[in-house]
């Protein structure tokens, strides 16, 4: 079936209306219909919507130097789809990062249930690839054999290694670096570098943790046309944070804010404008424009939080 | 190439001074040597061949107690980084054993082996283990977390996430622990070959100071001390700078 007639449906659904919290029943309604129009989508995957990841009730708590806790994460339910593309903004300090570690099993909730394909998540696996903020090469190794590591560690032949770690290689233009060092590569290139390399494994979940922030406009309008592109062809799960509003409408099926600490799911949006869209278009602006303001809010929040703290000190 | 211009007007000049010391015959010629009389001790010895055997015995055993420090040392270095417990304990006690000079151990070293090889070795062996062990625990516990982290999540763990993440990326501090390794370990043979008659280089030196031959001293403490230099170059500093040039650290180029 092909995507455009998908598309025509999904459009007609809503048209990037913004779905608050108290407004459940819209939303619920709204990801009712969207799974009926997904399911074509999902050609090998089984006829029922699945969920691919979901938590239930989480907590996340950390112990600070004055020996008492301060919660991170406070009670989050999220139901994400097999296939969607699901962005996080918030405020720095809300536990965005933190619940990207949770659904890669880096780290564990203090209560609550963290659950993959209905199989609660006990420790990092290789169906949920974390594409980390600092992205983590490994400067001992070439751009290649960075990316063929998540292969290697699995046990595949070295000359297949190299030529499924060269398809990626290709797909994120770096196929003429593959010798390269990771220190040879410029902000962007290292970022597809990772990028690859998570893909490699062809995760059926991909966590991205402000994968775009430290990167110049134009590279990142580059990459995000790589990455939708990508997601289009190999239709990974995508939990996408970012603190930058316009990359997650974007981006996005659904957009959904987190509030600053304790960390909650403040309110959700689902975008359901055309793709591909870009972040200059009107319609991204004026639905980031609503997000922001609730955004905008706990911003002011955080930086209550941080003066009066320090006007105690 | 300027560089080996400074070192050779630096060497021309320290020959000068020390000539000129020597002509100026402020100490007696038995305490004070002197630059022919060092060459020619060095001739002598490479010609009668007892330098080259020296050198040969010498690195024989060095080359042994270095390889079983370095194994035992990354070993014992790793199970500290892991454990908190012996880090607690056995760490505290390795700490302390590595403000013992080598000498200290030349008697339990006696007691327990003898006028032997085994002995000598030993000796070298205690030199070099603690500094090899205190710099692998070092690399591991400064091992970015992320990349550990990167390492799991990309699906390594237990003897893989050590052999391919945790061992290379602690690797910078491995090679500065192994390089002192070597130094130390040379410094603690020459301690233990002057134990008996052993033919080593350590012996040599106790000959030259048995026969007053200032020369000859002086002669082997040189050999000994371009030896170290030449492996140190050699080995050492070539994996260091391929390895700064690898990671892209600074000072890649200069060093």
């Amino acid at each position: 079936m092909s995507n455009y007639v998908l598309d025509l449906i999904s459009r007609s659904i809503t048209g990037g209306r913004v779905l608050p919290e108290n407004d459940k029943l819209t939303v619920t309604e709204n990801l009712e219909n969207k799974r009926s129009v997904k399911i074509p989508a999902l050609e090998s995957g089984p006829t029922s919507p699945r969920e691919s990841i979901s938590l239930s009730g989480v907590f996340r708590s950390y112990k600070n130097s004055r020996g008492s806790f301060t919660p991170a994460l406070q009670n989050i339910d999220l139901e994400i789809e097999q296939g969607e593309f699901v962005c996080i903004v918030g405020p720095s300090g809300c536990g965005k990062s933190t619940l990207l570690h949770l659904i890669a099993g880096l780290d564990r909730p203090t209560t609550g249930e963290v659950a993959v394909d209905g199989n609660p998540v006990k420790g990092p696996g290789t169906d949920r690839i974390l594409l980390f903020q600092e992205l983590g090469l490994f400067p001992w190794l070439t751009v290649r054999q960075n990316v063929e590591f998540g292969l290697k560690m699995a046990g595949v032949s070295r000359d297949e290694r190299r030529d499924r770690a060269r398809v990626f290689l290709r797909m994120v233009h770096l196929s003429h670096f593959e010798d390269h060092f990771v220190h040879q590569l410029s902000g962007g290139m290292k970022q597809r570098v990772a990028l690859a390399r998570s893909l490699t494994l062809k995760p059926k979940i991909l966590l991205m943790d402000e994968p775009f922030a430290a990167l110049d406009a134009q590279t990142r309008d580059m990459l995000h046309d790589e990455l939708e592109r990508i997601w289009k062809e190999t239709s990974p799960t995508i939990v996408f944070v970012t603190h930058n509003v316009r990359e997650a409408v974007r981006l996005g099926d659904r957009v959904l804010l987190m509030s600053f600490r304790p960390g909650r799911i403040k309110s959700q949006f689902q975008v359901t404008l055309d793709r591909p869209r870009h972040v200059e278009d009107s319609e991204v602006a004026q639905l980031s424009k609503e997000i922001l303001g609730q955004l905008r809010e706990e911003i002011d929040r955080s930086f209550n939080a941080e003066y009066s703290s320090e006007k105690k000190r | 190439m300027k560089k080996s211009v400074n070192q050779l007007i630096f060497a021309a000049g320290v020959m000068v001074l020390w000539e000129g010391l020597a002509l100026a015959k402020i100490w007696p010629p038995y305490l004070f040597p002197t630059p022919q009389g060092v060459a020619e001790s060095l001739w002598d010895g490479f010609k009668d061949h007892s330098l080259f055997i020296g050198i040969g015995v010498s690195l024989r055993r060095v080359v042994i107690g270095y390889a079983i420090s370095v194994v035992v040392g990354i070993l014992l270095g790793m199970l500290l980084a892991s454990n908190q417990f012996l880090e607690d304990t056995l760490g505290r006690v390795i700490l302390s054993l590595q403000s013992l000079p080598s000498a200290c151990w030349v008697p339990i070293a006696l007691l327990w082996f003898g006028l032997s090889e085994t002995a000598i070795i030993f000796v070298t062996i205690t030199g070099s283990l603690l500094a090899v062990t205190q710099a692998t625990k070092a690399g591991f516990d400064n091992v970015p977390r992320i990349l550990s982290m990167a390492g799991r999540n990309l699906g390594a763990k237990g003897p893989q996430l050590f052999w391919h993440v945790m061992l290379p990326a602690s690797l910078p501090y491995l090679i500065d622990g192994l390089r002192q390794g070597w130094a130390f370990a040379w410094r603690s043979l020459i301690t233990g070959e002057m134990i008996y008659i052993s033919l080593g280089l350590g012996q040599l030196l106790m000959t030259g100071r048995d026969l007053n031959d200032i020369n000859l001293v002086v002669a082997v403490m040189f050999l000994i001390a371009v030896l170290g230099y030449i492996v140190d170059g050699l080995v050492f500093r070539r994996l260091d700078t391929s390895l700064r040039q690898r990671w892209g650290m600074a000072n890649a180029a200069s060093r």
